[in-house]
């Protein structure tokens, strides 16, 4: 399989004392599931932006299909946006609008700016925005405002903004820290199959243990800005989640334990 | 401040009056209520020296307020064209309508655009604070003023009366759209942004839809200022429209009656703009 | 569904667009509105400011003059604004649906406010002039009538949204009207009230300029004395202190509000 994603000496300084991303390196294979998992303030937020330069990382490279999105100009950085779908905990859509302009927004990035501005999509583009929220069972929805859905069913508008773009991979912030359990499946079943039917690399910030270990190919453990633990999610014990998460990462596999009992 | 507090220690002996006095103890070590009681005192002060320092000029402030009752009475209930028909009166009002139309519209026009520049969230700390500072200082500057130093330009007419009254739109509206525009939630930039879109079409996808409620609202509040500010100006800067009728028939022919029912005509235009924008804005909230 | 969806979108926002640029055309002939005239005079009304609209030396020695005028003025804009605050508050309080007695009142209430408001400042001091003459008193009215309509209406909606939780609340503990009125309406709706009246004083101000100009009075007299005697340096000087007088209360005004809400 080849190699997406490679983050090569990683780092990123806030200001000289807060350090958040330090000497980060792993990488990522095309159509993988991989969850970044952490304490909160680890830098698992800051280490999704660096991929698409929301936030530009200080030192290292980040090779992106071949290329170190690092150096890229604006021109070539809108065009790896395009590439990259990218999906919130706050689900970040325009409340006013309606679910279908909300999903065309992804393909703003396409589009001149003129269009852009007045909101001019062709046929092709809407049709697929239509098939898109159908696979994710919002059919019903298309012309509602996306302040009368609920959590859930805003998160996978957010998806279907993210999946209109065409992406080669999504970056997915905490997507289900909002929504409830029942939601959380639905969101986490959704994108493990945008994974494993499309060949949609994802990449996913989780504070859920037990929901990384059931979904992902692979976990990549963050403790104060630096990779503790890279590998299978099956490998995932006491000792590792304690370097993750610190001393008190006993109770958690317990309770992780008394979850899955449940 | 002081008056109910002392109510509420009347009502003391009932139980939650006992917890009432402890936070009443507590205030006098509030900033806020401290800076309250400051402005009143401040506020009631300055108005007693006001009244004691005015030049009345012997007016008999009895006899004037009797005759101004008398005046109001005769105005309003014997209202009366003299030198214009209804008709005409009514072309006078369109006009003066028409300016502010024309003011409301070239004010949003600009605004938005300035607007769009001077919110923290879409554009850099320094043009915001340029066009921020640049926007009160032209609010700070009477709207009378701006009018008539363009008259001087333009001469006294429509252009130096829409020119001079959009200045002050514009600066109260960039006010009022920068202010909505900031409370977007940063987020959904962001979601924008990632996805490769420019700022040209995050403003307009995003910003604008987001805000165009308030913006209607605010664009429409504005537009019944200066229905008001366009009779004024008609008065004193000769900008033409009902204004400066009425001015004629206040001040050149002293004809109460015509100035009875020439306020009768304004204020069953505004009050109609103000219902009218009473349903806008309920309207908008249903559809929100 | 999809085609209708957006075609009746771009439809709607033609026929806003069609709607605004026909308006547009009325008004510029209604008003005999010269366009050109607009973009070439705000280029000479610039050439002009810069070259004539400027204080000189003779200007500054009026100055004592216009501090003066302008005591006065601020004076005025004070005083009406806080007479015209204790009787707003009286009218509000009868007039707004969580204090107010009965819905007469309510509406009455609200209908004397709305008579007060739309009558401009402008058109009050005229109707004023018949009676009072060019005195400091036909401009205190004029202002103290507007900020009452003003003040009722915005008072009436403060004391409405801050206090009619802590009403209810109240209310069901058996309180009586007076003690949820000075336990509940007032100090929960003080900080918002005197934010209103802090901005009735800067709107007061402004509004005194064009009340002067047509009573005689204040700081709008001076000004239309200087303009018509075409003694433009003096003038430029008083708007330059009309402004810095703005500026500063307006920053007090923000200072008090960010501290008191």
């Amino acid at each position: 399989m080849a190699t997406l994603l490679e983050f090569k000496n990683v780092s990123k300084q806030y200001s000289k004392d807060t350090k958040a991303l330090s000497d980060v390196n792993f990488a990522v294979n095309e159509g993988e599931f991989v969850s970044i998992i952490g304490p909160s303030g680890a830098g698992k937020s800051t280490l999704l932006r660096c991929i698409n330069r929301m936030i530009e990382a200080s030192s290292g490279e980040i090779i992106f299909d071949g290329a170190n999105v690092t150096e890229f100009k604006i021109r070539e950085l809108k065009r790896l946006r395009t590439r990259i779908g990218m999906i919130f905990q706050h689900y970040n859509l325009v409340n006013r609008l309606s679910v279908i302009e909300n999903v065309l927004h992804g393909r703003l990035g396409y589009k001149s700016t003129l269009a852009g501005v007045l909101g001019i999509y062709n046929e092709e583009e809407k049709r697929q925005a239509y098939s898109i929220l159908r696979i994710l069972g919002l059919e019903d929805h298309i012309y509602k405002r996306c302040d009368q859905l609920s959590g859930g069913q805003k998160q996978r508008v957010g998806i279907a903004r993210a999946l209109v773009q065409d992406p080669k991979m999504l970056l997915c912030d905490e997507p289900i820290a909002s929504l409830d359990p029942n939601a959380s499946k639905i969101i986490m079943d959704h994108l493990r199959n945008i994974s494993s039917s499309m060949g949609i690399t994802v990449l996913i910030n989780l504070h859920q243990v037990d929901v990384a270990i059931k979904y992902s190919d692979r976990i990549i453990g963050v403790n104060k800005g630096t990779v503790v633990y890279d590998g299978p999610p099956e490998e995932i014990k006491a000792n590792e989640l304690r370097s993750i998460y610190g001393i008190e990462a006993e109770e958690l596999l317990v309770n992780q334990g008394a979850n899955h009992a449940g | 401040m002081r008056p109910e507090e002392s109510v509420s220690y009347d009502k003391s002996g009932y139980k939650e009056a006992s917890a009432d006095n402890i936070t009443v103890k507590t205030k006098p070590f509030n900033k806020a209520s401290f800076v309250i009681q400051m402005t009143l005192i401040a506020l009631a002060a300055l108005t007693l020296y006001g009244f004691s320092s005015f030049d009345y000029k012997d007016i008999n402030i009895f006899e004037a307020i009797s005759s101004s009752f008398s005046t109001v009475k005769t105005m309003f209930l014997e209202p009366h064209f003299n030198h214009f028909t209804f008709g005409e009166a009514l072309m006078q009002v369109s006009i003066t309508l028409g300016l502010a139309f024309l003011t409301t519209l070239f004010g949003a026009v600009i605004a938005l655009f300035l607007g769009l520049l001077a919110a923290r969230n879409l554009s850099s700390n320094t043009v915001s604070y340029i066009i921020k500072g640049l926007v009160a200082f032209i609010r700070a500057v009477p709207t009378v003023l701006w009018v008539l130093i363009f008259a001087v330009a333009a001469g006294l007419g429509s252009v130096a009366a829409v020119i001079g009254m959009t200045f002050h739109s514009v600066s109260y509206l960039v006010k009022a759209y920068s202010e909505s525009f900031e409370e977007l939630d940063k987020g959904v930039i962001e979601a924008l942004r990632a996805s490769g879109a420019n700022w040209w079409q995050i403003a307009f996808q995003a910003v604008i839809p987001t805000s165009i409620t308030y913006m209607i609202s605010w664009t429409f509040m504005r537009f019944e200022i200066n229905f008001a500010v366009s009779v004024a100006m008609g008065a004193a800067a000769g900008a033409g429209g009902i204004g400066y009728d009425m001015f004629m028939a206040s001040a050149f022919y002293y004809d109460l009656r015509e100035v009875g029912v020439i306020t009768y005509l304004i204020l069953a235009f505004a009050v109609a703009l103000e219902i009218f924008a009473g349903r806008l804005k309920r309207k908008l909230k249903v559809t929100v | 569904m999809l085609d209708k969806y957006f075609a009746k979108k771009r439809r709607d926002s033609l026929i806003f667009c069609a709607i605004m640029i026909s308006l547009t055309l009325g008004a510029i002939i209604i008003t005999e509105y010269d366009v050109v005239k607009g973009f070439t005079s705000i280029v000479k009304a610039a050439e002009w400011t810069s070259s004539n609209f400027y204080p000189d030396e003779k200007a500054m020695n009026r100055l004592p003059d216009i501090l003066d005028s302008l005591t006065e003025t601020v004076l005025v804009s004070i005083a009406a604004t806080t007479v015209a605050a204790l009787f707003a508050l009286l009218f509000a309080m009868l007039g707004s649906s969580t204090t107010g007695v009965s819905g007469v009142f309510s509406s009455l209430s609200r209908g004397v406010a709305s008579l007060f408001r739309n009558i401009d400042v402008a058109a009050w001091s005229m109707i004023l002039l018949f009676s009072f003459g060019q005195n400091v008193l036909t401009g205190y009215f004029a202002l103290f009538f507007g900020s009452f309509g003003f003040l009722t209406r915005a008072f009436m909606e403060a004391i409405d949204e801050v206090s009619s939780s802590s009403v209810e609340a109240l209310r069901a503990t058996g309180a009586s009207y007076f003690s949820i009125i000075f336990q509940s309406v007032i100090p929960t709706s003080v900080p918002l009230l005197l934010s209103w009246i802090l901005f009735m004083v800067e709107t007061n101000i402004r509004h005194a300029t064009i009340v002067g100009i047509l009573t005689g009075t204040g700081i709008g007299f001076l000004f239309s004395l200087y303009y018509k005697s075409l003694n433009y340096s003096s003038a430029s000087l008083l708007v330059i202190v009309i402004v810095i007088t703005i500026l500063l209360i307006e920053y007090i005004s923000n200072y008090i509000r960010r501290v008191i809400l």
